[in-house]
């Protein structure tokens, strides 16, 4: 058998999910590694899929019914091709999550949610009760829907591979919902699931304009920036913005927390990260229990002395 | 047009959960258990709809053990008018959850079904998806708008990077995202009214549902604990060890 990895995208560049997912698909031992790319004037994606090392085949569909992809006619389409794979790959994201448990219904398969460490093709390791306790899983069948969580998996390479491009015949449009339109956040910055250094403010920002502060540190570090859960409820940032179990789950290089407590739902979302650092002027405030270095400190003062120690020390992006 | 919510009883969400000693699942007994957070977001939702006057009936359903009730009386103290319990003692995954949802639908014919996107036991966010593949209705995932006019829902969803705003045919199945509103809390008087509304009982059997788990738990275990409690005395220190301790700046 063989594993298929859906690829997620804007019709013009790959998602860095998907090159996480990408690993682990190789990882299940279960066979060649095929991706599916379906969308509309995808072309571009079909070719960055092609180099990644480690794929066989690239099955392009190329419709206008994928261009938004919507649930209803990617998860027929997925199920169209279904049967000659064991296992269908997709990164636990907004966009994997909407598809995969549609493919999983209609196929009448189990799904393995957020999957962190593969076992064996069918074992799995997944977080429970937002990643406070792990459970092995074993799923039964023959055939299994997979989302993987980003940040347990390393990169794809994005170059060195040569898959072949086979083009893939549009599966009928079930014509269930359309696409109205979108509002995404501009932003100069990293992606917060990608980048390497993620710096977040609290409830201790006490204001949307206090993120400024926030701003002038992650421009010179190269940093994404988030925010708690507190935060967002209290309509400093928008809720793309939030880090935790009801928001994204980070797991950089450097975390910088300010102004963040640590409520149990916020370090569910980013106690994987690499190093942690805090700045808070509650001693008491959890989030220095996991912290490599914690800063007793008012934010409002500790954070433009950072931005002028890193402008000192003449810090750049790396 | 009539509206089903399905209400999952899960720990609270402001409890700690601990791994049982012989690492067979999490900490059951003596445990405060409430309605998963997204469900009431859920049930806030097909209130308000109803006060709108766009829907004239919610039923609440909740399933698995006997109290299970309890979540369905809180629904039911929130503004539902009745509940559905399908009753089982034995564990209920996603999928099963779905087939037995679908079952009632065939019942209750409502014309939208509103779940959370995801409970926050299990964290599978599968639910309402595999619901609305099984219907063949449309989705409306991760929702934090929701606008009901001419057999249509327009449906804002949260996805990465921002929002998406996607027209549903109706029927539809709807999942709630944490901004879609802020649930009320039931008054007292409502909650008295609520002991008095109806809640009708079903088995897995009864719906000719075969429930039987498909993913088999082989052991829970705590995640690795992470040591910190560190501490810098400014932020020249902390500049200087992130440079040259940890060296990722």
């Amino acid at each position: 058998m063989s594993v298929l990895i859906i690829a997620e995208h804007d019709n013009n560049v790959l998602k860095s999910a998907t090159l996480n997912a990408v690993t682990a698909a190789i990882a299940l031992g279960a066979g060649d590694v095929d991706m599916l790319v379906a969308g509309a004037g995808s072309q571009p994606v079909a070719d960055q899929a092609a180099l990644i090392p480690g794929i066989a085949k690239i099955r392009h569909a190329d419709d206008a019914a994928y261009e938004h992809a919507l649930a209803e006619p990617m998860a027929a389409l997925i199920v169209g091709l279904a049967d000659a794979y064991s296992h269908i790959v997709l990164a636990h994201t907004a966009y994997g999550k909407n598809i995969a448990p549609r493919v999983a219904a209609l196929l009448d398969i189990v799904q393995v949610s957020d999957i962190m460490e593969i076992k064996s093709p069918d074992t799995f390791v997944r977080p429970i009760y937002a990643g406070n306790a792990l459970a092995t899983v074993q799923a039964t069948g023959d055939k299994t829907v997979v989302t993987v969580r980003g940040t347990a998996f390393e990169a794809a390479a994005t170059d060195g591979g040569s898959a072949a491009i086979e083009s893939v015949e549009a599966a009928s449009d079930p014509g269930l919902s359309s696409f109205v339109g979108q509002d995404l956040t501009k932003s100069e910055r990293p992606e917060l699931t990608a980048a390497r250094i993620v710096i977040s403010g609290g409830r201790g920002m006490q204001s949307g304009d206090n993120f400024s502060l926030i701003d002038s540190v992650a421009d010179k570090l190269g940093a994404a920036v988030g925010a708690s859960r507190a935060a967002v409820d209290a309509g400093f940032k928008p809720n793309d913005f939030q880090v935790g179990q009801t928001g994204k789950v980070v797991a950089p290089e450097l975390y910088l927390a300010i102004g963040i407590s640590g409520a149990i739902q916020h370090l569910a979302g980013m106690k994987d990260s690499k190093v942690i650092a805090a700045i808070n002027k509650d001693e008491e405030a959890p989030i220095f229990q996991i912290a490599d270095y914690g800063l007793v400190a008012d934010l409002f003062d500790a954070v433009p002395a950072l931005d002028a120690e890193l402008e000192k020390q003449g810090v750049k992006p790396r | 047009m009539k509206v089903l919510v399905a209400v999952k009883r899960v720990i609270d969400y402001n409890v700690k959960v601990r791994v049982k000693g012989d690492n067979t699942g999490v900490e059951l007994a003596n445990v405060k258990m409430s309605m998963n957070p997204f469900d009431e977001i859920a049930i806030e939702e097909a209130v308000r709809l109803q006060e709108a006057g766009i829907v004239d009936e919610v039923i609440a359903v909740s399933m698995g053990e006997a109290k299970c009730t309890e979540t369905i009386r809180t629904a039911l103290a929130m503004g539902a008018e009745r509940g559905i319990h399908v009753k089982t003692d034995a564990e209920l995954q996603p999928l099963a959850v779905a087939k037995l949802l679908k079952a009632l639908v065939e019942k209750e014919n409502p014309e939208l079904v509103i779940l959370g996107k995801q409970a926050i036991d299990d964290d599978c966010s599968q639910t309402g998806q595999m619901l609305s593949a099984l219907l063949g209705w449309s989705q409306g995932t991760f929702a934090s708008r929701v606008e009901i006019a001419d057999g249509k829902a327009n449906v804002t969803r949260e996805v990465d990077g921002g929002l998406e705003t996607i027209a549903l045919t109706l029927p539809a199945v709807v999942t709630t995202d944490l901004r879609l509103n802020e649930p009320r809390y039931a008054s007292l008087p409502n909650i008295m009214k609520a002991k008095k509304k109806q809640i009708d009982e079903y088995s897995p059997e009864d719906l000719g549902v075969d429930a039987a788990p498909r993913l088999i738990t082989l052991r829970v275990d705590e995640p690795p604990p992470r040591k910190g409690g560190g501490k810098v005395a400014d932020v020249a220190e902390l500049v200087e060890k992130l440079q040259n301790e940890a060296g990722v700046i």
